[in-house]
């Protein structure tokens, strides 16, 4: 591996960071070792046969819907994987390691400094050098990648370590590890690659891996249907990924992020191909980050294990979309009116995804709309040219939901423990089987209280601050930007922008709403457990319990990284300054060259109205809703009217059912199956092939008369008809 | 003298080939086979005289060719006679698709 290429002349290929190839190496070891002691491991009959066990425990759950089940089966104790004292030790040391270089790294380049302007590019070898086409294999190193590498291994590293508490007793324990490994390698090359064609190979590499550890207990099908979901409706999103690439690439020959940054000055402004490109980039982006109308997806990836949803379904591939358009700053900022879909489609997605959280029983679906919601929030603040907000967003987003997540999955493996225990059949997810769980996991219910105050936007958790910076975003831009200045679909951009501005503040009173109903039906009010049960019920072991309490830490203080101006000081917006040399260029094109300025007197009034709105979120939720009146969910009576509606998620899976699902299938069976397959090309093609040849044959044959007579005059009239043709040339 | 001989040469190989034609036991089609490879020959010799010995040379090729020729020819003859009991052309007609 020569580093050397383009690595020479940076003040970071001296440092570690010539060693950046490594982070990608190490989780991608980590899954070759797993991979080898799962498969070695698969090879032996009896507990490490994947189909032994699950299966048990959706049969009783009356929700058609997958669930996470998480222990073993009920009667005969778990087996454990031979080889899973080994995996515990891999699977998440691989990724201390990475996140240890990349910390590294991350000193060496505070420690360049200014030089971090232009990007750190290490070309490790050729990749597909055909004519004009030239992308070698190079990583990129800059501030946005080093925020990302950093978040991805660092969360990475304490879900990995949650996993082991929460997995161990799998017979898939091994694969599990190995899919995870696997995955971080994908995101990390994701983030890392310098050119959008790596970014693709992540970008796939990481569907992947969210196929397989949804469909992880595949011997269920509604698991293996939700993996598959996942993977076509993402299809849909690369389509727009790969057809941007192509008109990049038609349009200025190059790939990588420096020459299409450098180029994309050279777009019409606002013209209409790099609105074709920005839109088609960002349909890629709202198949990855499950944004309208391609959501849907994410909820059902809940049926994988709950530290994945975390993982991946929170804290790093849903947010991959967000750094896509992060990273292509430059050419957004050349788009207002694209700039403007992007914020309408994220504001009205975390509305849309927040409605539907209001009403969910099982914990973990709840997280996943609010998820949905959240990347709706970033996506408003990219689309507005606020980058550095989206990308502050991310981080604290990804602090809070993967405690909320590992949380939920503390408290499903605490229900599923005393399930166990008493030999009871219930959905250890619903909520309405919860209740009161605070006085048997304190630690767990007051975590998950400070990222529900952060995700609730309640001074000085982290949510808080990266919120307020959006909607604050959002305001500023209302006045003297490029996006009030355009217009979409015949809207003042000004309009537009106030819309997105009211959206968002209703999906933050939706937030605090839901989020506080789901903490007061898991951790107050009466127990609905069942009195057997209770006794059972625990605390998790520390290696689960250890990472919930960094991250609370991280929720409940991330947001100090980029305080406002306003109320910061001396250590005001540091994530905006890191980030300066990345985005700074396409934010100051949205503002029109300005710094985006707001009166300290609109901030506070912007501050106050975002305090109150959270604040009351939570008192309207803590007032009304009385966890005291609710029944386990065997025994609840059915929804009616608004709230049926919203359990039901709109019908939007119907909606796509009846006009996308069933019409293409429809069309599959009868056009494209018997018309296309059996009748033209089995049909024609290819009996008819046969038939043409048989006939033919049939048709020579009848020459063969088997009369040398006949021989003779044909042989004869051949004779004379090549003597004539000869002579009457 | 030319004309005459490959006059006479034409005759015969017409004769030959009209004997293929119409004629059905398989010893007549032999002979007629013969006939016309001994009106070429006719020619090849006439025609030696204007173009040098190489038509003479051919010839004899022609009827060693021949001779191998009749030798298998009359076997294959017996050969089916003894099996069918007939030469006549149109009762062996198996070989057909």
């Amino acid at each position: 591996m020569h580093t050397d290429l383009s690595a020479s002349g940076h003040p970071l290929g001296d440092t570690v960071a010539a060693f950046a190839w490594l982070i990608l190496l190490l989780p991608l070891l980590g899954f070759v070792a797993n991979g080898l002691l799962s498969l070695t491991a698969a090879a032996q009959p009896g507990p490490a046969d994947p189909s032994a066990g699950h299966g048990h425990g959706d049969a009783h759950h009356g929700d058609a819907h997958a669930h996470d089940a998480h222990d073993t089966g009920h009667d005969h104790h778990p087996a454990r994987h031979p080889a899973a004292k080994w995996v515990s030790l891999i699977g998440p040391g691989v990724l201390a390691a990475a996140f240890g270089l990349a910390l590294a790294t991350f000193l060496a380049m505070r420690g360049a400094g200014d030089a971090m302007h232009a990007p750190f590019v290490l070309t490790l070898f050729d990749w597909i050098p055909t004519g004009a086409l030239q992308i070698p294999v190079a990583l990129q190193l800059d501030p946005l990648s080093m925020v990302m590498v950093l978040i991805i291994t660092g969360i990475g590293t304490l879900i990995h370590l949650f996993s082991v508490g929460y997995m161990q007793d799998d017979p898939g324990y091994p694969r599990y590890f190995a899919y995870l490994n696997l995955f971080v390698f994908f995101m990390l090359l994701l983030v890392l690659g310098a050119s959008y064609p790596l970014m693709f190979i992540g970008w796939e590499g990481v569907g992947l891996c969210s196929y397989l550890l949804i469909g992880f207990w595949f011997t269920e099908e509604a698991n293996a249907n939700a993996g598959k979901k996942a993977f076509i409706v993402n299809r849909i999103g690369d389509f727009g990924f790969l057809v941007a690439m192509f008109l990049l690439f038609a349009n200025l020959g190059t790939l990588s992020y420096t020459g299409v940054a450098a180029g994309a000055a050279g777009f019409e402004m606002g013209g209409a191909l790099v609105t074709t490109i920005c839109l088609f980039l960002f349909l890629g982006a709202t198949g990855k980050s499950a944004q309208m109308p391609l959501y849907v997806w994410l909820p059902d990836a809940m049926a994988g294990p709950t530290p994945v949803s975390a993982l991946i379904h929170a804290a790093t591939m849903v947010t991959a979309g967000v750094y896509m358009i992060a990273r292509s700053a430059t050419l957004f900022s050349m788009a207002p009116a694209a700039q403007l879909t992007v914020a309408v489609v994220g504001a009205l997605t975390a509305v849309f995804a927040a409605t539907i959280g209001l009403k969910q029983w099982d914990i973990k679906k709840v997280l996943a709309y609010s998820t949905v919601s959240q990347l709706g929030y970033m996506f408003v603040g990219v689309g507005v040219g606020a980058y550095t907000a989206g990308v502050f967003h991310l981080m604290t987003h990804a602090f809070f939901k993967a405690l909320l997540f590992l949380g939920s999955g503390s408290v499903i493996y605490a229900m599923h423990q005393a399930y166990h225990a008493t030999h009871a059949h219930a959905d250890a997810q619903d909520m309405r089987n919860m209740g009161g769980l605070r006085r048997f996991m304190p630690i767990t219910s007051t975590l998950m209280w400070i990222a529900t105050l952060a995700i609730g936007g309640i001074p000085p958790f982290s949510g808080f601050f990266s919120k307020d910076e959006i909607l604050a975003a959002v305001f500023a831009r209302t006045h003297h930007s490029t996006l009030a200045e355009a217009t979409w679909l015949g809207l003042p951009g000004s309009v537009v922008l106030y819309a997105v501005y009211a959206l968002g503040l209703a999906a933050a009173l939706m937030t605090a709403v839901y989020m506080t109903r789901m903490m007061l039906y898991t951790f107050h009010g009466p127990n609905r457990t069942g009195t057997a049960e209770q006794g059972h019920l625990r605390e998790a072991p520390w290696i689960m319990t250890g990472p919930l309490v960094v991250l609370g830490v991280l929720s409940a203080v991330g947001g100090f990284l980029n305080l406002p101006a306003l109320v910061g000081g001396g250590m005001s917006e540091i994530l905006h300054h890191w980030l300066e040399p990345v985005v700074g260029e396409g934010t100051l094109r949205v503002t029109l060259g300005e710094a985006a300025h707001l009166s300290h007197a609109t901030e506070y009034a912007l501050i106050g109205t975002a305090v109150a709105i959270a604040v009351g979120g939570i008192a309207l939720a803590w007032t009304r809703l009385k966890p005291a009146e609710l029944v386990p969910a065997a025994e609840s009576p059915a929804e009616q009217g608004i709230e049926r509606t919203l359990l039901n998620k709109w019908y939007v899976d119907e909606a796509y059912d009846r006009t996308v699902v069933q019409p293409t299938l429809g069309v599959s069976r009868t056009v494209l199956w018997k018309g296309l397959d059996a009748g033209i090309i089995d049909g024609l093609f290819v009996n008819g092939a046969g038939f043409l040849a048989r006939g033919l044959g049939w048709l020579g044959s009848q020459l063969q008369t088997g009369r040398i007579g006949t021989y003779a005059w044909v042989l004869v009239l051949g004779a004379v008809s090549v003597l004539a043709g000869f002579s009457f040339r | 003298m030319l004309a005459e001989s490959l006059a006479l040469s034409a005759v015969l190989f017409t004769i030959g080939v009209v004997g293929v034609l119409t004629r059905r036991n398989a010893i007549i089609l032999f002979m007629c086979v013969e006939l016309m490879l001994n009106a070429v020959n006719l020619s090849f010799v006439a025609l030696s005289k204007l173009y040098g010995a190489t038509g003479q040379v051919f010839v004899i090729f022609v009827m060693t060719v021949a001779a191998a020729e009749a030798a298998v020819g009359l076997a294959i003859i017996i050969a089916i006679f003894r099996h069918r009991q007939t030469v006549h052309l149109d009762d062996i007609n198996l070989l057909k698709g």
